[in-house]
């Protein structure tokens, strides 16, 4: 058990940043000319969760690398270069073939694509939903129907989130609503592709809403995709609430532009018995942030994080979860790995907050890397705040190499020394796509991961199939 | 088949082996015995070509070929084992694709075309009946979570897939119980052929009961300073080691 750290953040209005840079102005002026067309506007509340948002905006800031939580990933390229929030109707542009070949297959799922962050119905197939399952975009349901997101809506974002979550807020237009009714069961995955297209210099920011009620389940995939290698930048937030005994299953690909900025947060808020998994892989950015956040808000919640990343070149990526458990009989999970080769850099910062209610809370997280170059670099900090006395509590991190031993150990098997490599590197980040439970997601990631790491030998070479 | 001449290695700067000579014929059975420290494992090591080892002189001569210039895949190939001291867990490489990996890569060595996979699964089956081993760890990952007797039957059953030429155990009955200890027997005395050779490296006597060795050479301060047939294994069962390690401090002296 480690004793309680200290994690005060800098003041945002610390001397010297108490004016906004001339860089962030450009971010100001867009949020401002945006906010009359935006979708339920109309609505005070919406117009005042904007509102709000905006003005909280322009005390933060961007993150800087003087905030402890973005010590090691420094976004300042975002605000040099500021981006445009994406207008409407680039979705004329996608061609449906086109897409088709970066998408996942062989599975019937409910689809939904947003094109730079907005809802193309024309490229979308939600298909037939039980009765009590709402499925749709965001932006129709601002406009037609917000009483049934204020309740939710802005509400699990923490207070203090930093400015890429206030600056979504403020922008707040368009994403995935997703709303199980009491006692429902999607059983076909609800598939959420976020494509960018002629994205050059915009920014996109889907805002999604998860509501699952009493003893409602269903599994969702979101995917990020690129139709072209623009330099773009992806903004995303999901808020996920989960009612007791609800169970969701999340499956988060990132396969963006070499060029892009990705930032994402997800913030789950949990009840009683409640189940949610997040399996995360990320390949693909210039710079990628995902931010995992859950609140275990009452007794016997379960919550389990798996992530990969595979990062080469100058890329880099940053995961930041949190578990926050409130209440007793709390279970946690988590379980990352990355392979690095290049100059990636990789950050993993692993949050888990045991409040003084939460006795017999059990955590256990986990987190290992392997360099594949000597200049690569990785920043990985358990970060653990207990504050009640009976729990279980683990923690671990690695960095290191291959394990030469494995490696003299398959040479003698007559397996040579570049295939015994691949074999291993592959073998070492295929353990976290093994606990997939969709098989056709989960084969299809494995044939991606064996094409990044397998120097063109495919697993039929290597008689892993 | 392997002729070793004046082998002379180091570890980190440090002699291990003092000029070894050892010629193994096919169709022999030589054990190595010596106690710890002795250097038996290092042999075992470099003729399987683990990295860290320092040749600084002498040869190691394998079918007429220069074994030391060979990375250990290329070893493998041409018919040399190594059944590992401590076999090695490989997390998320399952232990049947490690065999047919390894399998397919010494047949297309030997011009062979690859085992269709009923073939395969057919030949396996039949192996780890002689090894005694459950099925179900052909589909774990290699070695992983195996108890220390299922690793070394493992051991076996590769060597026993593979057929190899010239197979070295290097202290694979250490640790094992009688009914372990009889599956390695098994295995080894199964394979005995004309055409092979098999180097036991042991710290045992007990081993010897099973499989008759055609010659023991005992091994102290790297150097060979006993060799004869099998009664030499019970004659150091006997009297144990101190009488001759004595002797070879005079010899190197």
């Amino acid at each position: 058990m480690a004793a309680p750290s200290d994690n005060k953040q800098p003041s945002a209005t610390a001397p010297g940043v108490a004016l906004p840079p001339p860089s962030l102005e450009s971010y100001l002026d867009a949020v401002a000319a945006a906010r009359a067309g935006l979708p339920g506007q109309s609505v005070p509340w919406v117009r005042r969760l904007r509102e709000e948002a905006a003005t909280r905006f322009a005390e933060l800031g961007f993150p800087t690398t003087r905030h402890e939580d973005w010590k090691y990933t420094n976004v300042s390229a975002i605000e040099r270069h500021p981006y445009a929030p994406a207008p409407a109707g680039a979705s004329a542009g996608v061609g449906a073939a086109q897409l088709e070949t970066l998408l996942f297959t062989g599975i019937a799922a409910h689809r939904l694509v947003f094109v730079n962050g907005r809802y193309a119905p024309s490229l979308s197939g939600i298909g037939a939903l039980p009765t009590g399952v709402t499925v749709g975009g965001l932006a129709e349901m601002l406009a037609t129907q917000p009483d049934k997101l204020e309740p939710h809506l802005g509400k699990y974002v923490p207070a203090n989130a930093q400015g890429f979550a206030v600056l979504n807020t403020a922008l707040l237009v368009d994403g995935a609503y997703i709303h199980l009714a009491r006692g429902t069961a999607v059983e076909q995955p609800i598939y959420l592709v976020f494509v960018a297209t002629h994205a050059d210099a915009l920014m996109a920011s889907p805002r999604n809403l998860v509501v699952a009620e009493e003893s409602s389940q269903a599994t969702i995939i979101e995917q990020y995709v690129a139709l072209d290698e623009g330099r773009y930048f992806t903004n995303a937030i999901t808020e996920a609430v989960l009612a007791r005994n609800s169970h969701v299953e999340h499956y988060r690909f990132q396969q963006e532009s070499p060029k892009a900025h990705h930032i994402s947060g997800w913030h789950v808020h949990q009840g009683r018995d409640s189940g949610f998994t997040s399996h995360t892989v990320d390949m693909g950015g210039l710079l990628a942030r995902n931010d995992l956040n859950s609140r275990l808000d009452a007794e016997g919640a379960e919550c389990e994080f798996n992530g990969l990343y595979v990062v080469d070149g100058h890329r880099h990526v940053d995961n930041h979860t949190c578990v926050d458990h409130a209440k007793p009989h709390g279970t946690s999970r988590e379980f990352y790995k990355g392979v690095l080769d290049g100059q990636a850099r990789a950050v993993f910062n692993g949050r888990v907050v045991v409040h003084p209610d939460a006795q017999h809370t059990d955590a256990q997280q986990m987190n290992n890397n392997l360099l594949l170059s000597k200049t690569a670099e990785v920043d990985t900090k358990p970060q653990l705040e207990i504050y009640a006395d009976d729990v279980k509590c683990s923690h671990g991190a690695t960095v290191g190499s291959l394990d030469e031993d494995a490696l003299f150990y398959l040479r003698t098997r007559a397996i040579d020394e570049a295939a015994a490599r691949d074999l291993l590197t592959y073998a070492f980040a295929n353990d976290v796509l093994s606990r997939m439970k969709l098989p056709a997601i989960r084969l299809q990631l494995e044939q991606r991961l064996t094409t990044r790491l397998l120097h063109g030998r495919t697993l039929r070479e290597l008689e892993l199939i | 088949m392997l002729s070793i001449k004046n082998l002379q290695v180091n570890v980190e700067g440090k002699p291990i082996l003092n000029g070894i000579d050892l010629e193994v014929k096919a169709g022999e059975v030589h054990a190595i015995m010596g106690p710890n420290g002795s250097g038996k494992s290092t042999l075992a090591n470099v003729i399987a070509g683990r990295e860290g080892y320092e040749v600084v002189g002498g040869s190691v001569t394998y079918q007429g070929k220069d074994l030391l210039q060979l990375p250990p895949e290329e070893r493998a190939r041409a018919g040399v084992f190594l059944a590992f001291q401590y076999p090695v867990e490989v997390p998320g490489v399952s232990n049947i694709y490690l065999l047919k990996a390894a399998l397919n890569a010494v047949r297309k060595h030997q011009g062979k075309s690859e085992l269709d996979a009923m073939d395969f699964l057919t030949l396996v089956r039949e192996k780890l009946k002689l090894v005694e081993m459950k099925e179900e760890l052909l589909y774990r990952a290699v070695n992983e979570g195996f108890s220390g007797g299922e690793k070394k039957r493992n051991e076996i059953l590769q060597m026993a897939i593979l057929e190899p030429k010239l197979a070295v155990l290097d202290e694979t009955d250490s640790g094992l119980d009688i009914d372990a200890l009889k599956v390695v027997a098994n295995g080894v005395n199964t394979l005995r052929s004309p055409e092979r050779a098999t180097i036991l490296v042991t710290h045992y006597q007990r081993l010897l009961d099973y499989i008759v060795p055609d010659r023991v050479h005992v091994l102290a301060h790297g150097n060979i300073v006993k060799s004869g047939d099998k009664s030499l294994a019970l004659e150091l069962e006997r009297q144990g080691y101190a009488w001759l390690t004595q002797d070879s401090a005079r010899v190197s002296a």
